[in-house]
């Protein structure tokens, strides 16, 4: 068991607590599932007026609702995929800035870097659609959404190379400077290849954080899983049904991405044991704090 | 930026409205992240699966699904509130699952000899949890704590944008909708009021790490 350290191997009296303990635990779970469940049958939640247009193919509305969902998929995975190749070009440029600064400017990085942290996501993608029009870039919304996603994840990114690049060994870049490669080769050549590696299990869970932010789209009409959903909603009036739907494609997609990160990890861990091992991304990690 | 000075109350009654929501969101959310951190370590594997399922639904799905959800599911089992109740559960909800993770994390971190040591001198699980595991595991929690109520304050911006309303930032997009005020000098301002809060929150989230931190 792996959280052995707060107990010992149980013997017969623990064991037979705990068998009673979670048949206690497990019937109130079940209890509060089936009054839950009950409840909403009673509201009629379960009906086939309101699940049909989701789950029979034979409805009218079927097709249109997953055709609307399909897009919306798409437009999801079209914003994410932009952000994610924006913020790590212009993320790795803010981390080779902020290594390679001199000292009469780096602090104007580091406080770039740390303004654009600070700023909650949906402001900037509320006030990329609103500013930038108003300074003459007429853009399609999706560029304003990439812009605002891009401003906050390519300095979180920034950090995450930087991270990496500090976990390497001082070996790595000496080696380097010994061969005669200037600081930018040692960089370009040695430090950031491997500083992407160790640090893609960070990378691919920043990856989560931008696909769950995409969802803030829908501030600025941008047809997404949310503003989709609210679409449908005002046709169908199914708004519970359509957005269990819509939270269990999400979980479904940052799952997979989750245990992807987690695979890496251990491949890597396991692989690169003689040289680097993954940096703990620890406090950089948005995924661990709720991102935005 | 002469905004920021003509509409200076409703910037203060943004402001006011996001630190209230932060507020009860945080207790909630600290609250009931603790509580589901002893549900995933505890010997009970119904109460695990509980624990497991929170995280994995809450931390994979976005605020604002969460928010909607929320919103349209709370009315259908007769909890019915205004939208600054649902705003403030659903943002609880949210954070609950990664202060979850960051407590979790911290017991984790004890060293295998403490928990050892306490069985030893016959402590049960709940005592060798309250009293010799979580007090240090909250020293190393601090900082992924701080980190996970600052997020929330960034987050608290969602939730007026999902129609709470009232907050800075929803006062802030009326500023430029409504009343037409050009959105840089408008933005300055709502950024300000964030800043105020998650600066000072992050020094003292630095303080209260060196306070707490001891060698080990």
């Amino acid at each position: 068991m792996t959280t052995s350290v707060l107990y010992d191997a149980p013997g017969p009296v623990t064991r037979r607590r705990t068998l009673i303990s979670s048949g206690v635990a497990g019937v109130i779970v079940l209890v509060v599932i089936a009054l839950v469940v009950i409840r909403l049958a009673g509201q009629g939640q379960f009906s086939g007026e309101l699940w049909g247009p989701l789950v029979n193919p034979f409805d009218p509305s079927f097709l249109a609702v997953w055709r609307l969902l399909g897009q919306a998929l798409v437009a999801t995975l079209v914003a994410a995929a932009l952000t994610l190749a924006f913020s790590l070009v212009i993320g790795t440029l803010f981390a080779v800035s902020r290594i390679t600064a001199n000292r009469y400017y780096r602090w104007l990085v580091v406080g770039v870097i740390e303004f654009l942290r600070g700023v909650p996501v949906v402001i900037a993608i509320f006030f990329a659609a609103r500013v930038l029009p108003e300074v003459g870039l007429d853009l399609p919304i999706l560029w304003y959404l990439v812009i605002g996603l891009t401003a906050y994840n390519s300095v979180i990114i920034a950090e995450i190379i930087r991270a990496g690049v500090a976990s390497l060994p001082r070996g790595q870049a000496e080696a380097g400077y010994s061969l005669g490669l200037t600081r930018g080769q040692v960089l370009s050549s040695i430090l950031l290849p491997q500083a992407f590696r160790v640090m893609l299990p960070a990378l691919i869970s920043q990856l989560v954080v931008i696909v769950k932010d995409t969802s803030l789209g829908f501030i600025i009409s941008y047809e997404e899983f949310v503003r989709t959903a609210n679409i449908i909603i005002q046709t169908l009036h199914n708004p519970i049904q359509i957005y269990a739907v819509v939270a269990l494609i999400f979980i479904v997609i940052n799952y997979a991405l989750g245990r992807l990160a987690e695979y890496v990890e251990r491949r890597l861990s396991r692989a690169r044991r003689t040289a680097v091992a993954p940096a703990d991304p620890g406090t950089l990690d948005t995924a661990a704090t709720g991102g935005a | 930026m002469g905004v920021i000075v003509e509409q200076f109350p409703l910037y203060a009654q943004g402001f006011l409205q996001t630190l209230r929501i932060c507020l009860f969101s945080a207790v909630g959310a600290l609250v009931l992240g603790t509580i589901l951190a002893g549900f995933r370590v505890s010997p009970v594997p119904p109460l695990r699966m509980v624990g497991s399922a929170w995280v994995t639904v809450f931390r994979n799905t976005p605020l604002a699904v969460v928010l909607f959800a929320v919103a349209f599911g709370l009315p259908e089992l007769g909890v019915n509130g205004s939208y600054f109740y649902f705003g403030v559960i659903g943002l609880t909800f949210y954070t609950a699952a990664f202060v979850c993770e960051a407590v979790r994390s911290g017991i984790n971190s004890v060293s295998a000899g403490q928990a050892e040591a306490a069985r030893a001198i016959g402590l049960t699980f709940s005592q060798s949890l309250s009293l010799i595991v979580l007090p240090q595991a909250l020293r190393t929690v601090v900082p992924p704590l701080g980190s996970v109520i600052i997020a929330m304050i960034k987050n608290s911006a969602i939730v007026g944008a999902f129609g709470v309303g009232g907050d800075l930032f929803a006062n802030g997009v009326q500023l430029t909708s409504a009343q037409g005020y050009a959105a840089g000098a408008v933005l300055i301002g709502v950024l300000l009021g964030y800043l105020v809060l998650t600066i000072p929150g992050g020094i003292l989230l630095g303080v209260l790490e060196r306070k707490v931190s001891v060698a080990r």
